[in-house]
């Protein structure tokens, strides 16, 4: 205390009469040299950790190109090609295989004569999804209805065919009279626990029936195309109707299951906690397996799911109790003056969860998402245990082809397969990251 | 379709101070609250709370923390539920019918102490939301509402920012305009100052005092005391759980008559 005053004794009373200039930082501290100094070189300990781990990161990196650049082969009819003693010097990686084999990665065993129609798949997708994830692309609402409703369906028929059934004039006749009786019951469930309007659910019920209605004759449509059963199909295409697939099911799912484990009513909340429960208490491959070989022996006689339809479904549910404990993340995240304010504005439940909670709690679990998606992509190879062969397991049947037998075919086939997959995942990642920094525009 | 709702005739022996029968019987009641009971848990939150609030009243409440002064105020758009005894809002009968609240929670407009605004959503956004979905507003008309209603509280120019790019009292005063956006018929006020820094409490009070002279009704939760004076109809002071007097903020500052309400009032009003 002395101190001070003291001191103001001593240098007398302060007031600034001009305001000090913005003046640059120090030469030393900015700059690239100025980031090495910091990140790289900031003590002698640190200055050997980094010349350690630029000699490891050479070590690896010079391997590697060697392997995959430099005494690569890169062109070849068959085995020969590889092999060392026609080479004539050490055979890194042997691409003319994946070269040769390319179209059976993607495609499987799908007839050749046939293929434009995966290729009319993947060119309707890729600009559809293009549409969907660039911002500034308009028809954002159409075309998120013709991904979800009308793509699907045109990727079924184009990839398989169609033509599924026929239904007799009686059997379009029964398929009217219990879509008419359903409407009876809930119409008299509506009048009666008077907890839903009869008008809107006449509306509802208009719409899901013309919907069924048009699925079926779709479904049953000739279309001129040459039915290809589902296990010809592999590869790549495989990969990524497992994948889409379970993305677009598993998450609409998962938020409804987390808002049923927060419900208040105590059976929704109980049986969504039983199914989140029971999905991530067993592994994906039991799952699988279940799917495969044990469904079928409780289904009834004559009805034959196809394997591939039962694998899907059964993924997508496995992964929507991921996606589920995800998203509960988000809602307990979120304060309860939020729940609050959208109830005091007079806003019902699925109002609320659809205009406040829910584009809040998803916000905030994107890292979370795409976390299972990733992972929910690279599991999707674990269908290869059930005899479906998705990119990894073409790869890995590919290998037996005595044409290619050598030494080098194991490595490469494997590196290829990380690399694809690598690529996807990584485009994944970006692009949520991407959405993370949009979506929280507000919190800038 | 939902019963018409009921309207509650008054009862004939409201047990309140300020129920003077001769002055009053022409006004509407808008607020009942008879012998309203909570427990939470074992505590006992509210105690046979009677309340009458009539149509164009200014009422303030205050009392010490944990006095249930906001539990009271929360219980009149069932963000509480109330065990025993009965709320009607505007004639409705408050019950476990969901319909008929979200009615009330329409009529009745609420600002927090946490302001509680979407951050997700523009200023302007957060104002036209509910209009858009609960009342079925059309865009273009709900947008004109808001901008009205954000030029009353004096911040049209921030209408495009978010929540998180204003002060406190900005964003406490956007609370309010969304509340007005609802045209309620009654506003709550759950302690709106008392999260702001000091510079910024007048702004927000300015509004509530411009809203009080425009003759809506208003129930406020508040320790300021000088906005009390200056609009209140009737100060009511609430402890433990329960009215302990009520009275024109004239006589209630000047005179107050229980012990509890000295001690209270001396301790907020010696600074």
């Amino acid at each position: 205390m002395t101190d001070i005053s003291s001191r103001v004794a001593k240098q007398g009373a302060f007031v600034r009469s001009e305001l000090l200039p913005m003046a640059p930082p120090p030469r030393f501290s900015v700059g690239t040299f100025g980031w090495m100094r910091r990140h790289l070189l900031s003590s002698p300990l640190n200055a050997i950790l980094t010349l350690l781990g630029a000699y490891a990161i050479w070590i690896v990196a010079k391997g590697l190109i060697e392997w995959a650049f430099v005494d690569a082969v890169w062109r070849g009819a068959d085995r020969n090609a590889c092999l060392a003693s026609v080479a004539s010097h050490p055979v890194g990686a042997c691409w003319a295989f994946v070269h040769a084999k390319l179209g059976q990665f993607i495609y499987g065993l799908y007839p050749a004569s046939e293929i434009w129609r995966v290729n009319l798949c993947y060119v309707i997708g890729s600009v559809g999804l293009v549409g969907l994830m660039v911002p500034s692309i308009p028809f954002k609402a159409a075309n998120l209805v013709f991904m979800l409703c009308l793509y699907p369906l045109l990727v079924l028929i184009l990839l398989s065919g169609g033509h599924f059934f026929a239904m007799s004039p009686g059997a379009w006749a029964k398929f009217g009279l219990s879509l008419v009786l359903i409407l009876a019951v809930l119409g008299f469930l509506a009048w009666w626990t008077k907890l839903f309007d009869p008008g809107r659910l006449f509306k509802l019920w208009a719409c899901v029936a013309a919907g069924l209605a048009i699925l079926l004759s779709l479904l049953q449509t000739d279309w001129g195309l040459m039915p290809v059963r589902t296990d010809l199909w592999g590869g790549l295409t495989v990969t990524l109707v497992i994948a889409a697939t379970a993305i677009v099911l598993s998450l609409p799912i998962g938020i409804l299951l987390a808002l049923g484990r927060r419900s208040r009513m105590p059976i929704v909340r109980t049986l969504s906690v039983l199914f989140i429960e029971f999905k991530r208490g067993v592994p994906l491959i039991t799952i699988l397996f279940m799917a495969s070989v044990m469904l079928p022996l409780f289904l009834p006689e004559g009805v034959n799911l196809d394997k591939l339809l039962r694998c899907l479904i059964f993924i997508a549910f496995f992964w929507a109790a991921y996606m589920a404990e995800v998203v509960r993340g988000g809602l307990q995240a979120l304060n309860r003056g939020q729940y609050e304010g959208g109830h005091a504005l007079g806003f019902g439940y699925w109002q609320l969860m659809r205009l406040i909670i829910l584009p809040q709690a998803l916000r905030i679990v994107i890292p979370g998402i795409t976390n299972t998606i990733v992972a929910l992509f690279k599991d999707t190879s674990l269908v290869t245990i059930v005899g479906l062969f998705d990119l990894l397991g073409i790869v890995q049947a590919s290998f037996a082809d005595p044409n290619w037998i050598t030494p080098a075919t194991w490595a490469t086939g494997y590196a290829f397969a990380a690399m694809v997959f690598w690529v996807f995942c990584f485009a994944m990642s970006r692009y949520s990251v991407f959405m993370e920094r949009r979506l929280n525009m507000h919190n800038k | 379709m939902p019963p018409k709702a009921e309207v509650v005739p008054r009862p004939d022996a409201t047990p309140s101070p300020a129920d003077d029968p001769d002055a009053d019987m022409s006004k509407n009641v808008t607020i009942e609250m008879v012998k309203v009971n909570k427990w939470f848990g074992n505590f006992h939150a509210l105690r046979d709370i009677d309340l009458t609030v009539y149509e164009g009243e200014r009422i303030v409440i205050c009392g010490p923390s944990g006095s249930g002064k906001s539990t009271a105020l929360r219980c009149i758009n069932r963000l509480e539920e109330h065990q025993t005894g009965r709320v009607v809002v505007d004639g409705i009968e408050l019950t476990n019918d969901l319909k008929k609240i979200d009615e009330i929670r329409r009529e009745v407009g609420m600002v927090f102490q946490q302001f509680n605004l979407f951050p997700h959503l523009t200023v302007l956004e957060n104002c036209t939301l509910a209009p858009i979905w609960v009342r079925k507003m059309p865009r273009k008309q709900a947008e004109d509402v808001a901008m009205g209603h954000l030029e009353r509280v004096k911040i049209p120019e921030q209408a495009h920012k978010y929540p998180g790019q204003i002060s406190g009292g900005q964003q406490q005063r956007v609370a309010i305009a969304r509340a007005l956006c609802m045209n309620p018929r009654v506003m709550l006020f759950d302690e709106p100052t008392s999260a702001l820094d000091p510079e910024m409490i007048k702004e927000v009070l300015d509004v509530m005092v411009d809203l009080a002279e425009r003759g809506m009704t208003m129930i406020c939760v508040t320790h300021e005391m000088a906005f009390a004076r200056q609009v209140a109809d009737r100060v009511i002071f609430m402890d433990e759980g329960q009215i302990i007097e009520q009275n024109e903020p004239e006589t209630f500052f000047e005179s107050p008559q229980n012990d509890r309400t000295k001690e209270f009032l001396s301790k907020i009003l010696s600074h």
